[in-house]
């Protein structure tokens, strides 16, 4: 019989060569799933996984949808990894990225049409804000009322959802838009445009809120008494209280930041990639960035890598869906298998397998 | 011989990475109580689940009344007449006694039928036990009989004990001994598994001793001193912990009349607990698990805040205070439970050594932590206390319960406490680690620190303290001095006899 036995030590090795298994098994099933979908399988994991970056066909335009795709991805992934390590479940980073986008997005356009330096600034902050004070509700619910984060927070991207339907045809709708559903274009207002800064490169301050995220990240948790309180908190509760650790304390920091980033990458989306408040401008980045998070080892580091791979998926999807007619739906299959199978070999880190005799236990 | 009842001849089990039992042959004879002693990880626990069928053996085997024996499941070694009582129990706390004994049974009878046999045989037994009391109304004693009277039902020819005595006072522990004592007589063989020595020297005819996973020795356990059966199951002599003389100085640790309600339904509530420690000295807080002892703790080493007023330090309040604060003011402390509360168990070392000693070692500057200066603070702690570790950067589950143990005791002791509260420090340890603990706590003291022991093994309460009080349902007696306690004092102290202080201190 085959028995999982646990490891001593959580192995390193394990911890580093999970994603890449992952994301082979990924392709090989992937691979079936095209194949029964009457798609050639070889041809459709090189369309997702090469041909976005070195075909010379679509590379111009696609290679710096990479950063693009990736940048809010990594911002909100860094975030909810701060809280995932200290056991901080936000599953709602869709609704602070949405109220992110809200808030800031709003408070551009209360000082449309001026073309003050300020503006943008203010909208970032402002962006940061709406995406902390969406987050602080599952946060004060779970430390007043001891109320699941999980639940609340995943809870609150629909009621966002259902705000940023009323504001793009209410509230924030352009009174130029002919009476179509969207707020005004920030492309088309140079105060607030969130626009590519390096051209061809799709690198926009979105991207470098990311990196600069990443960096942070990483001092916070390697280095910085917090970050040691925080992974403190995940491993060991008990402990943690020991240390002196106020757990109160870390569940509103933990939320407040991941709100707050994934509310700047909704404010640099709509002020960007997306252009403009509208009825489905967030493409779903808040839980992909789960996957994300996951992926990258709850790392800063890995979580860049992850990025840029699931931006990949993205953009290696949209190309499959277009050259080899897959269905969309088959690219977000996709991307949950990639979860499903990191968490499958995740197992691997902290159990071996032992084939041993059964024995009555 | 004829009266061999169990013959176990070459068991070997092994274990990946380890080899749980190695060769071990000896013999259980009708009529005796034969003691299996060893450290923890000797292999006692492994032994005794191969006899009882929960582990089938890789190699040897066991004959009882001369007619093979290989159990393959608990039900085949209770045909046999083997019964077992386990440390941990397994009871249902909202069913009655009658109904938690019959679903231990392979074929209970009626419930009249057994209600009425439940009472005879704890007649018989001197084991006090109403069969329609619910048992979560039982104390860990009562509980333990309802264990053993569900064994004793089925008229076995060998009991297994697991290290019974760890959840009872010294007078159950009388009660108990007078029950093994009778069955004895009625020439039931009893296999009585401890690692406490007196125990064993008072009440087993033969002890047979394992280490690691080797049969060491069978011997007679009143032919020998406890210090001889000590050394045969470390195999090698240790050092028994001297006091050197103290002296004892000014109150630095002040509880008054300190209550605190339960945080759950499963904590015991703090009810007016008072005393006071003094530099130099060591008090030790006895009790029966589950008497308030991590709730005292608790509320010492600020995890919970007291009321104010109730805690002081060097004369100061720090009730309203949380851990780092009174850390810094110099009242540190080491929980019970060493994975999950004294250390984070998938964490270094290193780590680990930051969790409590990160402000009074200076590991953190404007909130960054030294790690260079953490790895040297954590390779101290493993010198000073010779922690067996490949090195400090091993997560804290990798290392045996004895040399964690030392860690985080050792943690805490090289921060130069003022006053140290600790838990169960020697608890699950082996004899040599168990000793070098105890020393460290003696040295600390004799530097002029204060320290209380939270215990529930009295014989290391005896060693190391100068003042001895009992936790009771979260109550405190009265501290005393150890020289005028005997055992049954204690058990008094213990079973919450207060009012015996009274009738003692008017004369």
């Amino acid at each position: 019989m085959i028995r999982l036995e646990k490891r001593p030590e959580p192995s390193r090795f394990w911890t580093a060569v999970t994603p890449l298994i992952a994301v082979a098994l990924t392709m090989v099933v992937g691979g079936m799933l095209f194949a029964w979908q009457g798609a050639d399988p070889v041809e459709a994991i090189r369309t997702i996984f090469w041909d976005p970056i070195f075909n010379p066909q679509f590379a111009a335009f696609t290679r710096p949808q990479l950063l693009v795709k990736a940048g809010p991805l990594i911002l909100i992934a860094i975030g909810l990894s701060i809280g995932f390590r200290a056991g901080i479940w936000n599953i709602g980073a869709e609704g602070q990225y949405i109220m992110g986008a809200i808030c800031g997005a709003g408070a551009g356009l209360a000082f449309y049409p001026s073309e003050s330096v300020l503006i943008f600034p203010l909208m970032i902050v402002a962006g940061a804000l709406g995406g902390w004070a969406w987050a602080m509700i599952p946060a004060v619910l779970k430390t007043r009322f001891g109320t699941n984060e999980i639940l609340v927070s995943l809870m609150l991207v629909y009621v966002a959802e259902n705000i940023l339907a009323s504001v793009s045809s209410g509230l924030l709708r352009n009174p130029e838009g002919m009476g179509f559903p969207g707020s005004r274009n920030f492309k088309q207002w140079d105060a607030t445009h969130n626009a590519e800064l390096i051209s061809g490169t799709g690198m926009h301050w979105g991207v470098v809120f990311a990196f600069i995220a990443v960096i942070a990240a990483y001092v916070l948790m390697a280095r910085h008494i917090q970050g040691f309180h925080i992974r403190l908190t995940g491993e060991a509760p008990r402990a943690a209280r020991f240390a002196g650790v106020n757990p109160t304390r870390i569940v509103i920091l933990c939320l407040g930041i991941s709100g707050a980033l994934a509310g700047l990458a909704g404010l640099f989306e709509v002020t960007g990639p997306a252009g403009q408040i509208s009825i489905d401008f967030n493409s779903g980045y808040g839980f992909t960035a789960i996957i994300v998070a996951f992926l990258g080892r709850l790392h800063p580091v890995g979580i860049l890598l992850a990025g840029l791979l699931m931006a990949l998926t993205y953009i290696g999807g949209e190309l499959a869906q277009l050259m080899l007619g897959v269905p969309g739906a088959s690219i977000q299959l996709f991307q949950g298998m990639l979860l499903f199978f990191l968490l499958a070999t995740d197992v691997f880190t902290n159990y071996r397998l032992r084939f041993a005799a059964r024995e009555v236990s | 011989m004829a009266d061999t009842l169990l013959s176990i001849t070459g068991l070997t089990k092994a274990y990946p990475g380890v080899v749980a039992n190695d060769d071990v042959s000896f013999d259980i004879r009708t009529g005796e109580i034969h003691a299996l002693l060893g450290e923890n990880g000797a292999g006692k626990s492994t032994l005794v689940k191969m006899i009882y069928g929960l582990v089938a053996p890789d190699r040897g085997s066991m004959r009882i009344d001369g007619a093979a024996f290989a159990p393959g499941s608990p039900s085949e070694a209770r045909q046999s007449g083997v019964a077992m009582v386990f440390q941990h129990f397994s009871l249902f706390d909202a069913l009655d006694v009658a109904e938690n004994v019959s679903l231990g049974m392979d074929d209970p009878p009626k419930p009249g039928a057994l209600a009425a046999r439940i009472r005879d045989v704890s007649e018989a037994y001197g084991l006090p036990l109403d069969p329609h009391r619910l048992v979560g109304t039982l104390s860990a004693g009562e509980r333990q009989r309802v264990e053993i009277i569900r064994c004793l039902l089925q008229d076995p020819r060998l009991l297994i004990m697991d290290e019974p005595t760890s959840v009872l006072t010294p007078q159950e522990v009388e009660i108990l001994f007078e029950t093994l004592r009778k069955l004895k007589t009625e020439g039931t063989a009893i296999l009585y598994i401890s690692h406490k020595l007196e125990e064993i020297r008072t009440l087993c005819d033969h002890a047979t001793i394992l280490r690691r996973g080797k049969k060491v020795a069978t011997c007679t356990p009143a032919e020998e001193t406890a210090r001889k059966l000590a050394e045969m199951m470390v195999g090698s002599s240790f050092a028994t912990p001297v006091a050197q003389s103290r002296t004892r100085g000014d109150v630095l640790l002040e509880i008054r009349s300190l209550s605190l309600p339960a945080p759950d339904a499963f904590s015991t509530p703090l009810r007016d607990v008072s005393f006071a420690v003094a530099a130099g000295e060591v008090l030790g807080i006895g009790g029966v698990a589950g008497n308030g002892q991590d709730e005292l703790l608790a509320a010492l080493s600020g995890e919970r805040i007291a009321p104010a007023g109730t805690v002081a330090l060097k004369g100061k309040d720090i009730a309203r205070l949380g851990p780092v604060a009174r850390r810094d003011a110099g009242l540190l402390s080491g929980p019970e439970e060493r994975l999950g509360h004294a250390a984070a168990p998938n964490m270094s070392l290193i780590e680990n050594g930051v969790l409590t000693a990160a402000r009074r070692e200076n590991l953190v500057s404007r909130g960054f932590i030294g790690w260079g200066d953490a790895r040297r603070f954590a390779e101290r702690v493993i010198d000073a206390f010779d922690v067996r570790t490949p090195g400090p950067g091993v997560a804290a589950r990798a290392l045996s319960g004895g040399n964690l143990q030392k860690f985080v005791v050792g943690r805490e002791i090289l921060q130069r406490p003022d006053v140290l509260v600790l838990n169960q420090p020697t608890w699950g340890v082996d004899a040599a680690a168990a000793a070098a603990i105890r020393q460290a706590i003696l040295d600390l003291a004799a530097k002029g620190a204060a320290i209380v022991v939270i215990s529930q093994d009295l014989d290391e309460l005896m060693e190391i303290s100068d003042r001895f009080a009992a936790l009771n349902e979260g109550r405190l007696s009265a501290a005393r001095p150890v020289a005028e306690l005997d055992m049954e004092k204690i058990g008094l102290m213990m079973g919450g006899a207060h009012d015996m202080e009274v009738a003692h201190d008017v004369h």
